[in-house]
């Protein structure tokens, strides 16, 4: 047996609790975070079989999906939703469970909030509830979202049972042009391999191109993993990693800051480890990106048009033409010529605080469409009060934003934030799915730049022809 | 965990490919803190229209395929969101399978722990089962876990891939919690030798 491993491998050996005979191996979870919507029930099973959560201090939660983004003392006026966000509440205090709550300082998206407090580290299984948690690979940890039912195994025993996943590496080759960022990498990504073309595998991402990419970048391109169908998303550990991850708060400390990073420098895929697929990307040949229908493997380059449905062979025009119909576009459309009605700024995948910065460099000195309704949502009010701190608040509503607080909002449209039947969003999100962002909207996925250029222009528009003010 | 051994039922058909979980339960639904009662809201948005009245043509509530317990549908079934929900919603709607050439891993992972069975055929079969169970009126198939096959009673009869040890969970019941506390001695080992917590540098 070779024992030149990937960094997927080096992970999973390390946290192999038992192999039992005709089982799927029991792997442990180093952390396990919760948010109130695919918990409740789990936590009612551990009430009803009289479990306990087995490890709380390797569990932490928040609310982020159904919350508001009205001014934090608003009332919920969804009392579902607040029924749901008081489960979370009560679960927490009864098993032990620490909780960043509405109210915390330390509230955000679960995907952004591991990675800022320090929580997410190189090296760690960590799960989530959430498909998005591919996110926490950008450190060089496994990382992957689980149902309810999971969840309430990982809280009884700090550990799942998982068939190994196979390997996939994408060799990411050359550098990404100027306004064609870790969004338009993923994108590209997906368009090439599909939306199913990681199913059962991990991707690791490696090359020029990713080793270029900042961390909130690489947290972008491992949280669209998913939508490629992967396992996980991950990035091997380096400087960019270390220096991200150096002072946050759980971080390790002093003595034991050094020992961790010697750790975390053995785990790198070994010079001539086997992947059982490889895929090559072409970084200088992709473009800012817009989807044109209702999954994001439905994309073309701003420059484009939406397809022409007759070249097609039978399975993908039928699919082409029912995703043309949900989205009102005629075949052939230029891209550039499609207008939009609303803007979203925000989400697991872009609501970092390089993501506003790219936006607000955008928006500065220009208006908003008196067309377009656009919102920028921080993923946390860490990021929130960081981009006050830099004025990027400002730059927003002058320009004719709103600046609000952070959660899920419309990325899935679970709290008030939706769209409204037949409206056309530029949205910085994940998934442009029939409905995602409110029954019968329409969903546009693009970066953070393309986003604001959108809100501004009113239509799509080439970033690289912005005049940056 | 109900048992899943053999089980034979009417065949609905869902000509598309790439149905995410969004499609099957709307995220409107997704702020109940129960298991039950989900089935009522599946494929919402494609059986209702906005004021909650019914769509005419959706195949589910097409008269020939009520009650139907088998759904055959596109590649990449499950795809999207990891929420159980899914699950939960088609399982309380009556069905105890589904059938397509791929599934999301997470919506596969899901299936397994509520009993319902997400069976795995090649294209070309799955494209037969959705051309006969639109075709033939009562279209019955039987999926049996433990020849792992799906036959009709008109000569269609395949074979179907299924993980030893998912199976060996569906065909008994078993709860897999049960299962892992089983290694509560190496569960502890490997505890006693990583000490600490996500919050211990705090």
């Amino acid at each position: 047996m070779s024992t030149k491993r990937t960094l997927f491998e080096k992970i999973w050996d390390a946290h192999l609790v038992a192999q039992p005979g005709g089982r799927s191996p029991i792997i442990y979870i180093d952390l396990h975070l919760v948010h109130e919507v695919t918990s409740p029930q789990a936590f009612e099973g551990l009430r009803a079989a009289g479990r306990e959560v087995r490890q709380p201090s390797r569990t932490v939660a928040t609310v982020d999906h159904n919350i508001p983004t009205e001014p934090r003392g608003t009332p919920i006026t969804d009392l579902i939703a607040a029924k749901q966000i008081a489960a979370l509440q009560a679960n927490c205090k009864e098993f032990g469970v620490p909780l960043f709550d509405m109210d915390s300082p330390d509230q955000g998206i679960v995907h952004v909030i591991g990675p800022e407090l320090g929580l997410t580290r190189p090296g760690m299984t960590i799960v989530c509830g959430d498909s998005h948690t591919s996110t926490h690979g950008a450190f060089g940890s496994l990382a992957f979202g689980i149902g309810t039912s999971e969840v309430e195994h990982v809280l009884a025993t700090q550990c799942l049972a998982q068939q190994t996943p196979k390997t996939m590496k994408i060799d990411v080759r050359g550098r990404l042009a100027e306004g064609v960022g870790a969004k338009d990498l993923a994108l590209g990504i997906i368009a090439q391999i599909g939306t199913d073309g990681a199913s059962g595998h991990v991707i690791e991402y490696a090359g020029e191109a990713v080793r270029a990419l900042s961390m909130e970048g690489r947290m972008t391109l491992c949280n669209m993993s998913i939508e490629a169908g992967a396992r996980a998303g991950m990035v091997a550990p380096d400087d960019t990693t270390f220096a991200y991850v150096k002072g946050k708060r759980f971080a390790p400390q002093d003595g034991e800051w050094d020992k961790a990073v010697a750790y975390w420098r053995t785990l790198p895929t070994d010079e001539g480890a086997a992947f059982d697929k490889v895929v090559e990307i072409d970084a200088a040949q992709l473009s800012p990106f817009v989807t044109w229908g209702t999954n994001p493997g439905m994309v073309a380059p701003v420059t484009g048009r939406v397809p022409e449905v007759g070249s097609l062979k039978d399975s993908d025009r039928r699919a082409t033409e029912l995703a043309l119909e949900y989205m009102g576009l005629d075949p052939g459309k230029r891209i550039e010529d499609i207008g939009i009605d609303r803007v979203f700024i925000g989400s697991c995948t872009n609501s970092r605080i390089e993501d506003l910065r790219a936006a607000a460099r955008v928006a500065r000195g220009h208006h908003v469409s008196a067309k377009v309704r656009a919102m920028v949502v921080p993923g946390s009010q860490t990021v929130k009060r960081a981009a006050e701190q830099e004025g990027l608040d400002r730059i927003f509503l002058d320009a004719g934003f709103e600046w609000r607080e952070s959660g899920c909002s419309m990325c899935l449209g679970m709290n008030p934030d939706i769209l409204q039947p037949g409206e056309r969003c530029a949205s910085t999100s994940n998934r442009n799915f029939e409905g995602r962002q409110g029954r019968g909207g329409r969903t546009h996925l693009v970066s953070p730049m393309m986003a604001a250029a959108a809100a501004i222009a009113g239509h799509f528009t080439d970033i690289r022809n912005w005049k940056f003010q | 965990m109900k048992p899943f051994r053999t089980h034979r039922g009417r065949v609905a058909p869902l000509d598309r490919v790439n149905v995410d979980t969004d499609q099957i339960i709307p995220k409107q639904f997704l702020k109940r803190i129960e298991r039950t009662g989900f089935g009522q809201f599946l494929f919402y948005d494609w059986r209702f229209s906005a004021d909650g009245k019914k769509n005419a043509g959706f195949v589910l509530d097409e008269p020939r395929y009520r009650a139907a317990s088998i759904l055959v549908a596109g590649k990449n079934f499950g795809c999207g969101s990891s929420r159980e929900h899914a699950v939960w919603a088609l399982a309380d709607f009556g069905f105890r399978a589904v059938i397509s050439s791929s599934f999301a891993d997470i919506f596969s992972n899901n299936s397994a722990k509520n009993g319902f069975l997400a069976v795995r055929l090649t294209e070309d079969e799955t494209a037969e089962l959705m051309g006969r169970s639109s075709e033939v009126n009562d279209y019955q198939l039987t999926i049996d876990l433990e020849q792992c096959e799906v036959f009709d009673d008109q000569g269609f009869r395949t074979k179907f891939p299924m993980d030893e040890f998912v199976r060996h969970c569906l065909l008994n019941g078993l709860d897999d919690i049960g299962l892992t506390l089983q290694h509560e001695a190496e569960i502890a080992a490997y505890e006693a030798r990583h000490p600490g917590d996500a919050l211990s540098a705090q």
